[in-house]
């Protein structure tokens, strides 16, 4: 077993623990750079997809992984996100300064919404943010002018200084415009929680009684939190539509919603990987099932492909499963098999028995 | 000097007088007990300074100036640390983490500075890790530092709590209950650290506890309250010697 010997306080405060760990990272983010020299065009709009769910997923896990508040609304923000993205270069503006402003919108209104919202907790709060996303929802058709109603909004293709990042004709670029993102999304999170406010984050979720005991200003830092974590998902909103062209409402339904709680549950609550390990599972399975079905179809000739529901009776099943058995969720799992191989072979089998804890979020108050 | 005035403090929950007409002070540098029975209102005296319970009625004033009024996150930035009875830490934190939360008061960089992660955010996380490096050698945690509190004992982690106010750098540390469910030499040791807080820190100590060895050990002055009223204040010895307080504790002969 590795055993880091520190030397500094810089040791502990830096983002990796030594450049064997920081090294595993960056061949991490070269080998996705590399992607689409290595993959077909099907499987590089996957990845694509998976990108864009991890940083919707870093969104909401900064809220109910970090700061213990639920949402059950974040597909609202997708779609202020991406309609305000959408709307602002319809009318001109160039990519660089609509990206940032959807982020802008969402988590401006994400944080104004928090402030009567986050006097709320458990499952009154996700009850109320789910009235907030059918708000939004309504919001989206009646502004037609902007949005385009039920008829739908197209996205531009994006341009940065004369070059074409267009999802279909030049599907390389944006692939890496989106890796891009997500690497400054994760950066600027990890940062986070290494500092005062990611520590304040943490302070009031699991005890807001101390929290405040300790100074920290409780509905401020929540609103601070709902606002960012709505950001993050703008940001994620304003890449699916460009992902998808041309969307109406009917894109950031309810379910999307739904699968964000499980990106953030099934991941691991209350670590970035998670998101990234949960984005993983919600975009492989249903394409691991179709495959499956056609093989299926093929070698007994039995049709799956009619039964309705059946994506959404897996998931829910795998839902269900990590919830009893693996509350830490599949990182959670990771981190074991990976102390269980270094520890081999001492590791026992209850060692990780007191940390079946589940984190506030999930408890009702 | 005087640090602490409360002025005819009371709180009533509808029909109930938790707190009635309570009136102390403590000084500066000194180590003052609350005791008295179970329900007594020697926590919510405690609630009521840290403002999470607002008063019916008195004032309390701190350093000079009215703190009635104030919101709770105020309390702690004036400098006034507390505990609690039943542990309130970050369990899915590090030991570490826990006691870098107590800096929180004294940061100096806001979200988006924390976000970039510019320089001045290092240097003063490198200042607070040295305050908190401080409480770590004076509790002596160094075996815990990076542990999660989930998986600690109870007595590691009421030291943790102790630590966490401490990291505070606050003037005035309200103890709840530092000895409840401690051993006799884990009690002993939180009477040895409450000496070091005062002499050493210049800390002004106020303090609820059940355990007398402990009160009568470390304490300058006692106030015994039952019912929500104050029986007696004096010396450890004088109080105890009180025939009310004796009353309160034992119950009075039927004649």
């Amino acid at each position: 077993m590795k055993v880091i010997f520190k030397t500094s306080y810089d040791n502990d405060i830096d983002l990796h623990e030594d450049w064997w760990a920081r090294g595993k990272l960056i061949a991490l983010v070269a080998v996705m750079a590399v992607l689409p020299f290595v993959v077909g065009e099907y499987y590089l709009a996957e990845a694509t997809n998976t990108l864009i769910w991890s940083l919707a997923g870093m969104g909401l896990m900064l809220l109910v992984g970090h700061t213990g508040q639920a949402s059950l609304g974040h597909a609202a923000f997708m779609a202020i996100g991406a309609y305000t993205d959408a709307a602002l270069m319809n009318i001109g503006v160039p990519w660089m300064v609509a990206f940032p402003l959807a982020a802008l919108a969402a988590g401006l209104f994400g944080a104004l919404v928090a402030i009567p919202a986050v006097r709320m907790s458990g499952i009154y709060l996700a009850i109320a943010t789910l009235a907030l996303f059918v708000i939004v929802e309504e919001m989206i058709i009646i502004m037609e002018p902007i949005t385009g109603g039920v008829g739908g909004i197209f996205a531009p293709s994006i341009t940065i200084a004369g070059v074409d990042f267009d999802r279909y004709t030049s599907l390389n670029n944006f692939y890496w415009l989106c890796l891009g993102v997500v690497v400054l999304v994760t950066w600027l999170y990890a940062n986070l929680l290494r500092s005062p406010t990611g520590r304040s984050f943490l302070a009031v979720r699991d005890s807001e009684v101390s929290a405040r005991a300790l100074g920290i200003n409780v509905t401020r830092t929540r609103s601070l939190a709902f606002g960012l974590s709505c950001a993050m998902t703008g940001l994620a909103g304003a890449l699916m539509g460009h992902y998808i062209s041309f969307f109406n409402y009917e894109l950031f339904s309810v379910f999307i919603s739904i699968n964000l709680l499980l990106v953030v549950t099934i991941g691991g609550l209350g670590f970035i990987q998670g998101a990234f390990f949960g984005a993983i599972l919600i975009t492989a399975v249903p394409q691991l099932i179709s495959i499956l079905r056609d093989g299926l179809n093929s070698t007994t000739g039995i049709d799956l492909g009619s039964v309705p529901g059946l994506d959404t009776l897996i998931f829910s099943c795998i839902l269900i499963g990590f919830i009893i058995y693996e509350p830490a969720g599949l990182y959670g799992r990771w981190l074991k098999m990976r102390a269980w191989v270094q520890l081999f072979p001492l590791a026992r089998r209850d060692m990780f028995r007191r940390q079946k804890t589940y984190i506030k979020t999930e408890r009702m108050r | 000097m005087t640090l602490l005035q409360v002025e005819d403090l009371a709180v009533h929950f509808g029909g109930v007088k938790a707190v009635d007409g309570v009136s102390f002070n403590v000084e500066a540098g000194e180590v003052f007990s609350i005791i008295g029975p179970n329900g007594a209102g020697k926590s919510t005296i405690f609630n009521l300074i840290s403002r999470f319970y607002k008063p019916t009625r008195g004032t309390i004033r701190f350093d000079g100036q009215d703190i009635t009024a104030m919101q709770a996150h105020q309390i702690g930035q004036l400098g006034i640390a507390r505990t609690f009875q039943n542990i309130e830490l970050f369990d899915h934190s590090t030991v570490l983490d826990n006691l870098l939360m107590g800096r929180h008061t004294h940061r100096s960089t806001n979200w988006v500075q924390d976000m970039m992660y510019l320089p001045k955010v290092r240097r003063s996380e490198r200042g607070h890790r040295r305050q908190v490096e401080e409480v770590i050698e004076f509790l002596e945690l160094e075996a815990y530092r990076d542990k999660l509190i989930a998986g600690l004992p109870y007595g590691v982690r009421k030291v943790v709590e102790i630590g966490r106010a401490l990291a505070m750098g606050p003037k005035m540390i309200l103890l709840d209950e530092p000895a409840s469910g401690l051993s006799v030499e884990e009690s002993q040791e939180v009477a040895f650290w409450v000496e070091d807080m005062r002499r050493d820190m210049g800390l002004t100590v106020l303090m609820v506890e059940h355990d007398m060895s402990l009160v009568n050990q470390v304490s300058d002055r006692v106030l015994a309250v039952a019912n929500g009223e104050a029986l007696a204040m004096g010396t450890p010895a004088e109080v105890q010697a009180n025939p009310q307080v004796k009353a309160a504790y034992l119950g009075t002969e039927v004649d």
